[in-house]
């Protein structure tokens, strides 16, 4: 295997870890501050997915105003799955909240799978992301070019919030202790419903992204990469949003690498992910940037 | 086992089912034995997951893994050398594989064995995690033997699944199995093991002051669990009489937690109504599937939508009735006759 292949596959590595990196960013930050492992959230890139795929497909929007409607609306989506299902369990077991996310994920799908129907979709892909550039005889696609480009710049956007803002402070200030945070006056469902809509934008910048790159889409097409950003918040040290960005990179690249390298084994990539996983939860817990939540903060 | 009054009666039960299942089998309509068998099957896989899951409290979400390594291994056991040969066009089977064949009952037992053998290894890296995190390993694993069956060829056919089945699974399997799995389960939770595991669930920690060997006591719940889940899937395999890697999904270990949470974490009385309810209820629930004429409205079916009401009824059960049924209580004898008596339990 030559220089060439492995730079190529080097940068669809890192195109595909950027696309975990935004997923995982929602896991991490919903987990930070309400303890609480969003199994829907994967299934909130699947809704982005379908969301853009109206605006181009149906309502014939521009690329650029279905993308953001789209981001918008799943942000909302996140909201309300906030306000209806996990509000209530605040102070019950973190185990009827899990239950609870389970269902959420399952409502989300079936009633996407009932709407739109089990036929996998295309996605139109705006031609700006099609097309391919060369360089000295390595071909970069656009579309793996642009996709870490743009999980930087949001990354930086997300950083930017919760480190110079009020609102951002007030997150950070929620995953060290809610009821201190509460005691302060400040509207604590107020901020954990921003967490959840800035982490379901993310993920559902990362779905029409998942989208341009394998355009079929169905209604369970968030499950296998939702689990995997999971894995990636994990590997990163779940509750920080650049550990998580690099858990993402990680995984994405390790996935790639390992089925370019090792062919035979391209059949067991989708359970690369949780070996890491168990890997990292068996020899470092706290991941790679993480702090112990359970211990060290309280 | 005391011969004393809530022995006999419990005794008594069991044969009036049993009567139940020979009326049943005889007078039954085709499609109603086939929901009973289903019924049956899954009273003895949420049995099994209650135990682990609210009996011990290890929220986990494995159980459609250990239903695939049980059906997978049943199956192979229970096919024919001459039927695996024309099955298997991919790769040939690895010969051992390819010769072995036996009747239904060892098949069944073998593959109650080996997943709990697989239970038992899977149960040390697992264990050593709590709560959410545990629960997202174990999805992990039940999606990790789909990509194995998927991959093995040799052995599972890959993605072509195992077809043709011999149907040995009738009512009186599922009847017998289901209530060994019971008379089993409710055995153990009422042991010493039984309250060491709920010790387990309530305070970990605390248990571990008192001395409980947690590993080892969440180990026996896993792996009794899995023993029983192996031979749920052995029957259900024989039921269903094909199986690939698509068959258990990730909606079964939906459809079975619905159950214990319906029936009550924690309660296995409550898990055996909890199973009828919930197993007949979705059968009911097919009529929101089918196309319906409402005042001269024609409403046209609407597959899947079965399942949008499954999930909003999970969703209202777990903010409202977190409880279940029963909530971790045992339905008993005594509390009946001291509700005929009049006193409080």
């Amino acid at each position: 295997m030559d220089l060439t292949i492995i730079l190529q596959q080097l940068v669809n590595g890192v195109s595909l870890g950027s696309l975990y990196g935004l997923v995982a960013i929602g896991y991490t930050m919903v987990y930070g501050v309400i303890r609480l492992i969003n199994f829907a959230h994967g299934d909130i890139m699947m809704v982005g997915m379908y969301f853009a795929f109206t605006g181009i497909a149906m309502m014939f929007l521009p690329w650029w105003a279905a993308f953001l409607l789209s981001m918008l609306a799943s942000a909302l989506v996140g909201v309300i799955v906030d306000r209806v299902a996990y509000k209530p369990l605040r102070n019950a077991s973190r185990i009827s909240a899990l239950i609870t996310a389970i269902g959420v994920s399952f409502f989300l799908e079936n009633s996407f799978l009932v709407i739109y129907g089990g036929v996998p979709k295309a996605f139109p892909i705006p031609s700006v992301f099609n097309g391919a550039i060369n360089i000295h005889s390595v071909i970069f696609p656009n579309i793996a070019i642009i996709t870490p480009i743009v999980a930087i710049v949001f990354l930086l956007i997300l950083l930017f919030i919760l480190h110079k803002t009020k609102y951002g402070m007030a997150m950070r200030a929620l995953s060290f202790d809610i009821d201190t945070v509460r005691i302060m006056g400040i509207n604590v469902d107020l901020v954990i419903s921003l967490v959840f809509a800035l982490g379901s934008f993310l993920a559902a910048l990362g779905g029409i992204f998942w989208a341009m790159r394998y355009p079929a889409i169905n209604p369970l097409i968030g499950i296998m990469p939702g689990l995997k950003a999971f894995a990636a918040a994990v590997l990163g040290g779940i509750g920080s949003v650049t550990g998580a960005a690099l858990g993402g990179f990680i995984i994405g690249v390790t996935e790639i690498l390992v089925v370019a390298l090792f062919p035979a084994l391209a059949g067991y990539k989708d359970a690369f992910a949780f070996l890491f996983l168990i890997f990292v939860l068996l020899f470092k817990p706290t991941g790679i940037l993480g702090e112990d939540l359970e211990r060290g903060r309280f | 086992m005391k011969i004393d009054r809530n022995n006999i009666l419990t005794i008594l039960a069991i044969l009036v089912f049993f009567l139940f299942v020979w009326w049943g089998s005889n007078h039954l309509t085709a499609y109603a034995v086939r929901v009973w068998e289903d019924t049956l099957i899954f009273l003895m896989l949420s049995a099994g997951y209650n135990l682990i899951n609210g009996v011990t409290g290890q929220f986990s979400l494995e159980p459609n893994g250990f239903v695939a390594i049980g059906a997978y291994v049943t199956a192979i056991l229970i096919l024919t050398p001459a039927q695996k040969e024309s099955m298997f066009i991919i790769e040939p089977m690895v010969p051992w594989l390819a010769n072995l064949h036996m009747s239904f009952l060892p098949a069944l037992i073998i593959g109650g064995i080996v997943t709990a053998f697989v239970g038992f290894l899977l149960g040390f890296p697992v264990f050593r995690v709590r709560g959410d995190y545990l629960a997202i390993v174990t999805l992990g694993f039940g999606l990790t033997i789909r990509v194995v069956s998927n991959n093995t060829i040799t052995i599972t056919n890959g993605s072509l699944g195992l077809k043709g089945l011999p149907t040995y699974t009738n009512i009186w399997w599922c009847a017998v199995w289901a209530v060994i799995a019971m008379i089993v389960i409710m055995r153990i939770v009422d042991s010493a093991f039984g309250r060491a595991m709920k010790a387990v669930r309530d305070d970990e920690d605390a248990a571990i002051a008192m001395g409980i060997n947690t590993l080892w006591i969440k180990q026996i719940a896993f792996v009794t669990a899995a023993f029983f889940e192996g031979v749920g899937g052995g029957l259900l395999a024989s039921l269903i009489t094909i199986i690939s890697p698509t068959v258990f999904t990730f909606f079964l270990t939906f459809e079975l937690l619905i159950i214990i949470v319906v029936g009550g974490l924690g309660s296995m009385t409550g898990t055996a109504l909890a199973t009828v309810v919930v197993v007949w209820g979705s059968e009911l629930l097919r009529v929101v599937e089918q196309p319906m004429n409402i005042f001269g409205l024609h409403i046209p079916g609407i597959p899947g939508m079965r399942m949008v009401v499954f999930s909003i009824l999970l969703i209202i059960m777990m903010i409202f009735a977190r409880e279940g049924i029963m909530g971790q209580k045992e339905f008993s004898w005594d509390w009946i006759f001291n509700k005929i008596k009049g006193k409080r339990a």
